[in-house]
């Protein structure tokens, strides 16, 4: 395998490397340690060796990087409305230009944007750079990757956030090839090490592992960042940022138009919901999903599901949870006839109280519920919505 | 119309699991795939050809053994197939995987349409797409569910965007990164799994794809897996006891106690 050697002078053959390995390409041959074809040259095994037999010969990019310095946060917004996901990057992004002793900023591209603007400026943010042009209006590649890409190249920010929403995921890897820089997608977990370096940790292999990657020759460190995952930024009337208004050329490269917009679903959308009750496979069909409506609606919540039984047709994707799907942090979610794979666990465990319901006792959702009733959802659930619809009476 | 369609080879499942004792993936016995869907890709580009003529190649990098998943593309009736495997391409991110299949598909030649799943089921993250359109200094649209109308120079598509629905148009050519609503992929027939077993796969190595050497694989990576560590766990729960109703009576008494209700 290029690019990764065993020193054989230093393998003793403990084979460490061979267990430790995520992608098990390691093996053992004549007490050597041999580095198969699937090595994705992670580093894990380098890390573990006890006698530093294992070396990865990476020729390192040296680029000046300490010019680029501070926190920069895209402020995504549709028909003027800024996207809720802003407002966590805001969060996350203050407290790492804090720990960097460094400026946070945030840039909003629109049609007529001045009062919004305004506003972000209130939440803890140093500038806030506008773009405002009827060009702007809608979200197009083209014109959006090219005003973002040249104010990076201009204030030079460290760390680049974008919010891992349909938008950001189209938009954020234009901007990160224009610029050759790295691009991590759907983080989770962001910190800063003393170097300046951006910790990102993110799910892999379907939520089985968490990886953390860095990016260490290349500036902006770029990221895009899961919708409910960090904390919201507070308001902070006592230190409002500048805001810093950019003139935009009429002529712009831009190869899209949008025709019309198609539909806008009327329903709570599970990512707003503060409760939700979600059904799995142990529904037995799609009927099922009636009763879980009608405990959502008693709840005041939404109705989410997993991927099977999206897959099955049973309910449209937009009520999928999971990796696949829709990652959700309501205060309550209630699983109901769901195992619990890997993939949807990475979706909800990060809500305040989790209730499994479920035949199998031995299923995985109980490894992160709360609270877990063993039994059947077809009778323990109309239990559950009479109580609901009593207390409701009483209050 | 002349259409690349660009594919993965993935671990069959993404439903791996972790040895509790090493913390380790279990990966035996998986099978390789075309990542699912990349098969919608492919479904879509085979329509267009039907629809309008011309010419579908499947394009693929990865180690030898993704020849597999390019003589099931052309099994499916993808008319060429173009591996570019070479181990300086190991240990790419997305950046230097959109950078090599750029080089691959300008060696191919001209084009109008560039089709791509919307992600793999390994990678998971998206970004190849619109990178490699960047790449390629053409416009993409991601998200596609429907191919609405192709016209001289333009097509036309519905992508979903958040909760909603945009028909958008962009100038040909383009790159498209498709959802699964797109279509149902078909199966191979047989016949043409049989002439696809005599079809040539053309491997084009690193010299083959010209390009810069330093932007391809590793070295042009700027994204560096550090660790990989099994997911936190949840402190454990409460069992909830008795029949349907007193299970029920607890958790309404639990989630009031939290404040929940």
């Amino acid at each position: 395998m290029a690019g990764i050697r065993v020193l054989l002078g230093k393998c003793t053959g403990c084979g460490l490397c061979v267990t430790s390995c995520p992608f098990q390409c390691i093996t053992l041959v004549n007490d050597k340690a041999v580095i198969g074809e699937d090595c994705r040259l992670c580093g894990v095994c380098v890390e573990g060796c006890p006698t530093r037999a294992i070396e990865v010969e990476r020729e390192e990019r040296r680029v000046d990087l300490s010019e680029y310095r501070g926190v920069l946060v895209f402020g995504e917004q549709r028909r003027g409305i800024v996207s809720p996901v802003v407002y966590e990057l805001i969060g996350k992004g203050r407290e790492l230009a804090d720990k960097l002793g460094e400026n946070l900023n945030c840039v909003i591209l629109g049609g007529d944007l001045k009062a919004q603007a305004a506003d972000l400026a209130t939440y803890g943010v140093d500038r806030v750079y506008l773009f405002n042009s009827p060009l702007l209006a809608d979200f197009r590649d083209d014109p959006y990757t090219q005003i973002l890409t040249s104010l990076v190249r201009e204030i030079k920010p460290r760390i680049f956030l974008i919010g891992a929403t349909s938008i950001g995921r189209s938009l954020a890897p234009r901007i990160a090839t224009k610029l050759r820089t790295g691009l991590t997608a759907d983080c989770t977990g962001l910190d800063v090490d003393s170097e300046g370096n951006l910790i990102q940790t993110r799910p892999a292999f379907g939520g089985n592992v968490m990886a953390t990657i860095l990016c260490p020759n290349h500036r902006p460190q770029m990221a895009t960042v899961r919708y409910k995952v960090m904390r919201k930024a507070e308001r902070n009337p006592q230190r409002v940022g500048q805001v810093i208004i950019r003139g935009v050329e009429d002529k712009i490269l831009d190869r899209t138009r949008i025709k019309r917009v198609l539909t806008e679903t009327e329903e709570v959308s599970i990512t707003e919901a503060q409760i939700i009750v979600s059904g799995g496979k142990g529904l037995g069909n799609p009927e099922g999903f009636k009763l879980l409506k009608e405990l959502a609606e008693a709840l005041g919540g939404a109705v989410g599901a997993s991927r099977l039984v999206v897959d099955e047709g049973w309910i449209p994707y937009r009520h999928q949870v999971g990796l696949s799907g829709k990652t959700v942090r309501p205060k309550l979610y209630i699983a109901c006839g769901i195992s619990g794979a890997v993939q949807h666990l990475a979706g909800m465990q990060t809500s305040d109280v989790i209730v499994a319901i479920n035949k199998d006792p031995s299923a995985p959702i109980f490894k992160v519920a709360d609270y877990g009733i063993v039994g059947d959802l077809y009778e323990v659930v109309p239990e559950i919505i009479k109580l609901v619809k009593k207390l409701g009476d009483r209050l | 119309m002349r259409i690349i369609v660009c594919i993965k080879q993935v671990p069959g499942t993404t439903e791996v699991q972790i040895d509790p004792e090493t913390g380790t993936l279990r990966r035996e016995g998986i099978e390789a795939i075309i990542n699912p869907l990349d098969m919608h890709a492919i479904e879509e580009g085979l329509r267009l050809k039907e629809k309008y003529g011309g010419k579908v190649s499947a394009l693929s990098m990865g180690p030898p053994q993704a020849e597999k998943a390019l003589r099931e593309a052309l099994a499916l009736g993808c008319d060429e197939a173009f591996l570019l495997s070479d181990e300086a391409f190991a240990g790419a991110d997305t950046l230097a995987t959109a950078y090599t299949l750029a080089c691959g598909i300008s060696r191919i030649g001209p084009y109008d349409l560039v089709l791509c799943g919307l992600k793999t089921t390994d990678g998971d993250t998206a970004q190849v797409g619109p990178g490699l359109a960047e790449e390629l200094d053409i416009p993409h649209m991601s998200y596609v569910r429907r191919i609405v109308d192709v016209d001289g120079g333009s097509i036309a598509v519905e992508r979903s965007i958040e909760d909603s629905y945009e028909e958008v148009e962009a100038t040909l050519p383009c790159l498209l990164t498709v959802t699964k609503e797109i279509n149902v992929p078909r199966l191979p027939s047989f016949r043409r799994k049989m002439e696809a077993r005599r079809m040539p796969v053309t491997v084009w190595s690193a010299q083959d794809c010209g390009g810069e050497r330093s932007r391809s694989g590793l070295e042009g990576s700027p994204t560096r897996v550090v660790k990989v560590s099994p997911p936190p766990p949840r402190p454990g729960g409460e069992i909830l006891m008795g029949d349907p109703k007193s299970q029920a009576e607890v958790l309404i008494q639990r989630l009031r106690e939290r404040r929940i209700l």
